[in-house]
């Protein structure tokens, strides 16, 4: 069921909804939080499906805020609120209002949202694209536990992800963290399996991929060992590969869903780590609501710190002289160094 | 650094990083008797369903024994069949790449020693090509009578020796025996082989979301528990009901009947999970101690004639289907005084509960297919309105559905709008479909991790199986003894004595 309404107020949406929950005969609901979608008209359509998708795992009320440009100063003075409710079966198991906002009202966009939020369930607002560069202090961002960006949207992610450790505020997460969960979860199966001393790693995947750096921050955090980042082609993150006391351990994804994890004396496995869409990250993110600790403290490490590789780094191994901390640098050269037999190894 | 061999812990774990699963460590399932049902229609499913959520170690081998003539391929294209048919999660390929290369099939009999030969090599061989570390379930999903040969073949073969850190562990499904003796006898078998601790007894109601959630409602929540004893509940209900007869079973189930089949094990599980006291931590341990304290104090009635049902479905309709009686069955006996009905009375003897009856019933070919646990709660000791305004209300009640569409529902009064004071009951109903995961996992794939990673909470033990027969026993013995089950319709909630049991105590069974 589907109700339009033109220049509205949030009190008139709040008649809407129950009037179609009335209409398709469930007046009471089980929805767990209120998910608020901060997004242009661009992205709206599959943001809110994934959105949607999500919502079968977590029932909720979803607000889509759509800020629209209005092209001429007359419009810009102007202000109006259009909203599109829907329950039922277009709506997955909750309910959706998709809120566009003209002139001024745009700027006040946390005036619509509040009075439309579930009572007492918690809320969570997802931007994404363009997300705020303090998204605890943004407006919407402050109606919200929890604070979902994507920096693997932005221009230029890496310096992002600065900007995000800059302004983290408990409650503040990334897809680009949510993307890597698979990843972390089969390295520390790994290092279960294998009683060792972790002295280096390199992690490879494409450039302009956040996850990549997060999953070196948190290794580096984690093992507090230097990190190489290198470059390679994709998709997304290609190989992680961990100079261990006990040999290398190797995790290689050349296709984007069947990887191999080699580990020194042990057969190589198949491991399935397939590429998620973003309703099943953004699942996953619903499922906690408290701060992420793992992730702040990922964060906090620095991408500054990584000894991030520029070219290939297969290409030329030796060649790489590029200005990283003192502390970091010959390890992490050795390890490169030792890591090619290894490479061959896993292959055959 | 990060650590030092043999400092034990793994660095990139950390209890705060709620993201990361549980994965089980390096290990295979070997399965016994796995051309059957249960096999194909819940164990190969939830482990590929655990495979694609990540849950399963890297080299996760799965070895299936039978003795149908199967080739490797043969037995891959098979589960491939089941997992399509009947996971949960989406099929996806590369989850199947990852579990098809530790896929193995042994052929043979119990009692071939060569078979078993080849299964130690196939698993010797799979600890080579695939790293499952010498660490192996065996499930044995076979008809009771097959245990003990099952068990003493592992033996002799050498497949139950744990080498240097490596486990190997047996899950066993029920029925645990048929009485208290047999039981006993059947624990004797396994755990000459097995170490206690390593034998996993599978009681899949255990397994459930909501039966899990009975946990989390009494001892998480403060507005349940204050009111969750003699002072307040009236009695409780806790109810299993088939809408199928017997079906295939007719070989196992005949001479078993109902109360052992169901009350024996899930039904007094799940009211020990309902009337335990708190235990000190969520281990197995303190589970198990607090579950056998209380099966401890099961109290029977005096007169079992006066507080126990059995009942025998006969011929009717069932939803709309015209079925046969029990008796006319294919492969039963015409004479046979198997129970499809039981509903029993017990009391549980300690400060909470004394003179708080349980009844506990379960059925074949009843109204509908339905599991739930009924606490029912006495009526306000006074009531400000008059005798009119609450003709119509009932006692309070919460209602924990198991299954299916798992929930809670809490029944209370309420004013009916308009201009007189009239009080009805309404219900209120948390459904988990809705409220959480439209598909919760099933209980295997949650019992299944269970036994891989070593962790005992859901699986009831030794102690814990043979108190319940000590309640049963006493019940069955006198059945045996005195007279006939009583005839009831198929397609109704049992037979009128039932119902004459509950009258006789001023009360009366909920419909579910």
């Amino acid at each position: 069921m589907k109700i339009d309404l033109t220049g509205t107020t949030a009190g008139a949406i709040n008649k809407a909804l129950v009037r179609g929950r009335r209409a398709i005969g469930t007046p009471a609901v089980g929805m767990v939080l209120t998910l608020v979608i901060v997004t242009d008209e661009e992205n709206a359509y599959d943001a809110l499906k994934a959105a949607n998708d999500a919502s079968r795992e977590h029932p909720s009320r979803t607000l889509v805020v759509i800020k629209r440009v209005s092209r001429s100063p007359r419009d810009r003075t102007s202000s109006r609120l259009d909203a599109e409710v829907r329950v039922g079966a277009e709506a997955g198991t909750g309910e959706t209002v998709v809120l566009r906002l003209y002139g001024e009202v745009s700027e006040q966009a946390d005036s619509v949202v509040l009075p439309l939020l579930l009572p007492d369930a918690p809320v969570v607002v997802w931007w994404p694209v363009y997300a705020p560069l303090d998204p605890a202090n943004d407006p919407l961002g402050a109606l919200a536990q929890r604070r979902v960006t994507d920096t693997y949207a932005a221009e230029q992610p890496v310096r992002e992800l600065s900007a995000r450790a800059e302004a983290y505020a408990p409650g503040d997460t990334d897809l680009s963290w949510t993307r890597i969960t698979p990843w972390r979860s089969m390295l520390a199966a790994a290092l279960d399996q294998v009683v060792c001393e972790v002295k280096a790693v390199e992690v490879e995947g494409e450039e302009f991929n956040p996850s990549c750096e997060l999953l070196a921050m948190w290794l580096a955090d984690r093992l507090d060992v230097p990190v190489r980042r290198s470059l390679s082609a994709g998709p997304g993150l290609t190989a992680v590969r961990m100079d261990t006391s006990e040999g290398p351990i190797t995790l290689d994804r050349a296709d984007g869903s069947l990887a191999t994890l080699s580990i020194e004396g042990q057969p190589a496995r198949a491991v399935a780590l397939k590429r998620r869409d973003t309703a099943e990250l953004i699942a996953e993110e619903l499922r906690r609501l408290d701060p992420d600790d793992t992730y702040a403290s990922a964060l906090a490490y620095g991408v500054e710190r990584l000894n991030t590789v520029p070219e290939p780094a297969r290409a030329e191994p030796a060649a790489v002289a590029e200005p990283v901390e003192e502390a970091a640098k010959a390890p992490a050269k050795k390890a490169a160094a030792k890591k090619a037999p290894a490479k061959k190894a896993a292959a055959k | 650094m990060s650590r030092l061999p043999g400092s034990g812990a793994n660095p990139l774990r950390d209890p705060a990083d709620r993201r990361l699963p549980r994965i089980a460590g390096p290990s295979g399932l070997v399965i016994f008797g796995v051309t059957g049902d249960l096999s194909r229609k819940k164990l190969m499913p939830a482990v590929y369903d655990l495979a694609n959520r990540g849950l399963l170690p890297p080299g996760f081998s799965l070895v299936g024994f039978a003795r149908r003539e199967w080739a490797h391929e043969d037995f891959a294209a098979e589960v491939h069949d089941a997992v399509k048919e009947h996971s949960r999660t989406p099929f996806r390929e590369e989850v199947w790449q990852q579990l098809i290369q530790g896929m193995r099939f042994v052929q043979g009999t119990f009692d071939d020693d060569d078979a078993f030969e080849r299964l130690r090599g196939t698993i010797e061989e799979l600890d080579k090509a695939q790293g499952t570390g010498g660490n192996f379930a065996f499930y044995l999903s076979v008809p009771p009578r097959s245990f003990p040969v099952v068990i003493q073949q592992l033996k002799k073969h050498g497949l139950t020796d744990q080498s240097s850190g490596s486990w190997r562990r047996a899950v066993i499904e029920k029925p645990f025996g048929h009485d208290l003796r047999s039981a006993e006898e059947l624990n004797k078998v396994v755990h000459e082989v097995f170490e206690p601790d390593q034998v996993f007894r599978i009681d899949h109601y255990l397994g459930k979301e909501t039966v899990q959630n009975i946990l989390a409602l009494r001892f998480a929540n403060t507005m349940f528990e204050p009111i969750w004893n003699r002072s307040f509940v009236d009695h409780v209900q806790i109810t299993m009901a088939e809408d199928i007869g017997v079906g295939g079973r007719a070989g196992y189930y005949d001479g078993i009947g109902a109360a052992r089949d169901v009350i024996q094990n899930h039904l007094l599980q799940l009211m020990a999970l309902t009337a335990m006291e708190e235990p000190a931590s969520f281990d197995a341990d303190a589970l198990a101690a607090e579950k056998t304290k209380v099966l401890g104090a099961v109290r029977l009635p005096k007169d079992l004639g006066r507080s126990t049902v059995r009942g025998q479905y006969a011929a009717g309709w069932q939803g709309g289907e015209k079925v046969i009686g029990y008796l006319e069955e294919d492969g039963i006996d015409a004479k046979s005084k198997t129970d499809t009905f039981a509903a029993i009375k017990l009391g549980i003897d300690n400060r909470r509960w004394a003179g708080v009856p349980f009844y506990l019933r379960t059925g074949k070919r009843l109204g509908r297919r339905v599991t739930e646990i009924a606490v029912v709660f006495q009526r306000a000791p006074h009531s400000p309105f008059d005798h009119t305004a609450t003709e119509e209300l009932g006692s309070n009640a919460v209602v924990i559905r198991v299954q299916p569409d798992e929930g809670i529902t809490v029944r209370f009064g309420s004013k009916v709008p308009g201009t007189s004071m009239e009080i009805r009951d309404v219900s209120m109903d948390f459904a988990y479909g809705e409220s959480f995961t439209e598909s919760s996992p099933e209980a295997y794939e949650r019992l299944i991790l269970d036994v891989l990673l070593g962790d005992a909470n859901l699986f009831p033990r030794t102690e814990e199986v043979e108190l319940s027969w000590q309640i049963l026993d006493p019940i069955e013995e006198y059945w045996d003894r005195h007279g006939r089950p009583a005839q009831y319709k198929s397609g109704t909630w049992g037979p009128v004595e039932a119902d004459e049991m509950l009258a006789r105590d001023g009360r009366s069974w909920r419909r579910p």
